[in-house]
């Protein structure tokens, strides 16, 4: 796990930076929060292209400025690779140039790096002698990935490289940088706006909010937090969930995953059983009910017990978060469904699963 | 048809080559600083720079003039160093039109500089290219048609120049006597077969140039610049 440490104070016309902090970089680790919270700013700062930001800022114990302006290591110099929101390959370039670009600059200190491995990692070889104003979005952002990876950093940094892209790009580039930190050994830092990016993608996460750190953990720890609820977005309240596939029903396309003594059973996942996936149980999905339902079309129907009540105040809703089998559930009722089922902490329950989605591969 | 002296051609085209090189050297570095700074006196340089569009070349002319005499400090310490004047010298008339064509060589340039904008600058330097390799393997191709223009510019200025020319250099033969000086005694002079032919040659000239310009900016229609 890397160590990145800021400690820096920026104020801008409308909102002022604020961060003194340490924080442990792993595998992709999610800097997420509303726009304008000071993301990309604060993604700037660390590559160095706020030359004017005082502070400091130190990654892996290599001081890259020390706080009084003085010692300020520019940009080049920091080992950091760098995926922009637009591109920004160099048009004069063909797109095989512009990776050569970065191999050619970069020392060799990631054997797992090479020219061919990028381009085959990325999928580039029928790229590599286009120009890159012939590329479309999704093209271009494949080839800045590879550039950027090509530079061997110590530390990527990406800010929003998915932005721009329209959702069947986005689903084909999603896997691509999923696999890098494991597949190249980088940490990756990933500036999103979109929560679904962070679920797919993070196992650590930094949120940002108004220019000061809101949360920083676990992804797990981070998205079951009610007091940063209103940044992460109340409609995506879900429960991360860890398991293992136990069995494929390939006549109903299905497949059974076991998450502590509870057994799910979901869309088939095309993976072979015994794998560690994890799963995203969103809460407005789960129902609750006293007694087990029959004739009903829900599968997953698992028996738990009520260990928090979280009303919203002044508002149709509240959160019930169960205990399935060892699996914390989170699910969104109305709060007259708390009150006529006399809902208590302690009590029995049945949780209805209507729908789980898979996130990705545990690593 | 007799050909009059080609001389002044000849030293007109040195002059301008000259010229036009220091100005590279220059001038790039000052629309470089012009294009990326956020200085607050970027606005006093900028207007130091654009002065000799809109001076008069004879006041321009004068001031250099008075610069360049020996009883001034720069001119004396000339004097002194080198033995000879920079008044009514060769080198008078390159450090002249120097100044006289600055702007013709930053503006283009700082124009083609912003057009490119820092975004790349900042891609290159996340991929460890130094300020300096970024400016020669990024911001110079990108900005390639702004070199050509501002090159052109500044080289078919100093042709066209007359007055800093007459303040500064005079008309000595082989020396300071450029072309638009030799078209201009062969008129007072009523010699108009000679200024024809040297007229002419200039017109022919100066139209190569700008046919090549448009033909260059053609064939690498590299969109930035």
């Amino acid at each position: 796990m890397a160590k990145l440490e800021i400690d820096t104070s920026i104020e801008f016309d409308d909102f002022n930076l604020n961060i003194d902090q340490k924080f442990s970089i792993e595998g992709i680790t999610a800097l997420f929060g509303p726009s304008g919270g000071g993301k990309s700013t604060l993604l700037r700062i660390i590559a160095g292209f706020e030359g004017s930001a005082r502070g400091k800022i130190a990654f892996e114990g290599e001081y890259w400025q020390d706080g009084n302006g003085v010692n300020f290591v520019p940009p080049h110099r920091r080992g950091i690779g760098y995926v922009f929101q637009n591109a920004r390959l160099f048009p004069h370039l063909s797109v095989l140039k512009n990776l050569q670009y970065a191999d050619r600059r970069s020392e060799n200190i990631n054997e797992q790096i090479t020219l061919n491995s990028v381009i085959e990692a990325l999928d580039l070889s029928a790229l590599l002698p286009r120009q890159p104003l012939s590329l479309s979005g999704g093209e271009a952002q494949r080839v800045a990935i590879a550039r950027a990876l090509l530079a061997r950093p110590k530390l990527l940094l990406m800010d929003e490289p998915l932005a721009a892209l329209d959702f069947k790009r986005k689903a084909r580039i999603l896997p691509l940088i999923e696999k890098l930190p494991l597949r190249f050994g980088i940490p990756v830092i990933y500036v999103t706006h979109a929560i679904e990016e962070v679920v797919r993608l993070a196992s650590r996460m930094i949120v940002l909010d108004g220019g000061k750190i809101a949360a920083e953990g676990p992804i797990g720890e981070i998205m079951e937090r009610h007091d940063i609820q209103s940044i992460i977005g109340r409609f995506e309240a879900a429960s991360l969930i860890s398991g293992k596939i136990s069995r494929h029903i390939e006549a109903y396309h299905l497949s059974e995953v076991e998450c502590g003594d509870a057994v799910l059973t979901m869309p088939y996942i095309d993976l072979s059983v015994g794998t560690e996936i994890r799963l995203r149980i969103r809460a407005r999905d789960v129902s609750l009910a006293l007694t087990r339902p029959e004739g009903i079309s829900i599968q997953n129907i698992l028996s738990a017990r009520v260990l928090e009540i979280i009303e919203e105040q002044e508002a149709a809703f509240a959160e019930i978060i169960v205990d399935a089998g060892g699996t914390r559930l989170r699910a969104r009722i109305t709060r007259k469904s708390v009150a006529e089922l006399k809902l208590e902490i302690g009590m029995p329950i049945f949780a209805l699963v209507k729908s789980i989605s898979f996130d990705r591969r545990a690593l | 048809m007799e050909i009059p002296d080609l001389g002044p051609f000849w030293l007109t085209l040195k002059l301008a080559t000259i010229t036009t090189i220091i100005l590279l050297v220059i001038g790039t570095p000052i629309a470089w600083w012009l294009a990326f700074t956020r200085s607050r006196i970027k606005v006093v340089v900028e207007a130091l720079t654009a002065l000799p569009l809109v001076l008069p070349p004879t006041v321009l002319g004068f001031y250099l003039l008075i610069f360049m005499s020996p009883n001034s400090a720069i001119g004396g310490f000339w004097v002194s160093m080198t033995g000879s004047t920079l008044a009514f010298s060769f080198l008078g008339l390159v450090v002249a039109s120097v100044f006289y064509s600055m702007p013709f060589m930053v503006q283009p340039l700082q124009t083609a500089f912003e057009a490119v904008g820092r975004e790349p600058l900042e891609a290159a330097a996340s991929l460890r290219a130094s300020p300096l390799d970024a400016f020669f393997s990024v911001a110079s191709p990108l900005a390639f048609r702004g070199f050509i223009t501002a090159t052109v510019l500044s080289f078919a200025h100093t042709i066209g120049e007359f007055g800093v020319v007459l303040m500064v250099g005079g008309n000595i033969s082989g020396r300071t006597k450029v072309i638009s000086i030799a078209i201009y005694e062969h008129v007072e002079t009523i010699n108009y077969s000679d200024a024809h032919v040297l007229s002419a040659i200039l017109l022919l000239f100066s139209f190569s140039v700008l046919l090549f310009v448009f033909i260059m900016n053609r064939r690498f229609p590299v969109g930035i610049g």
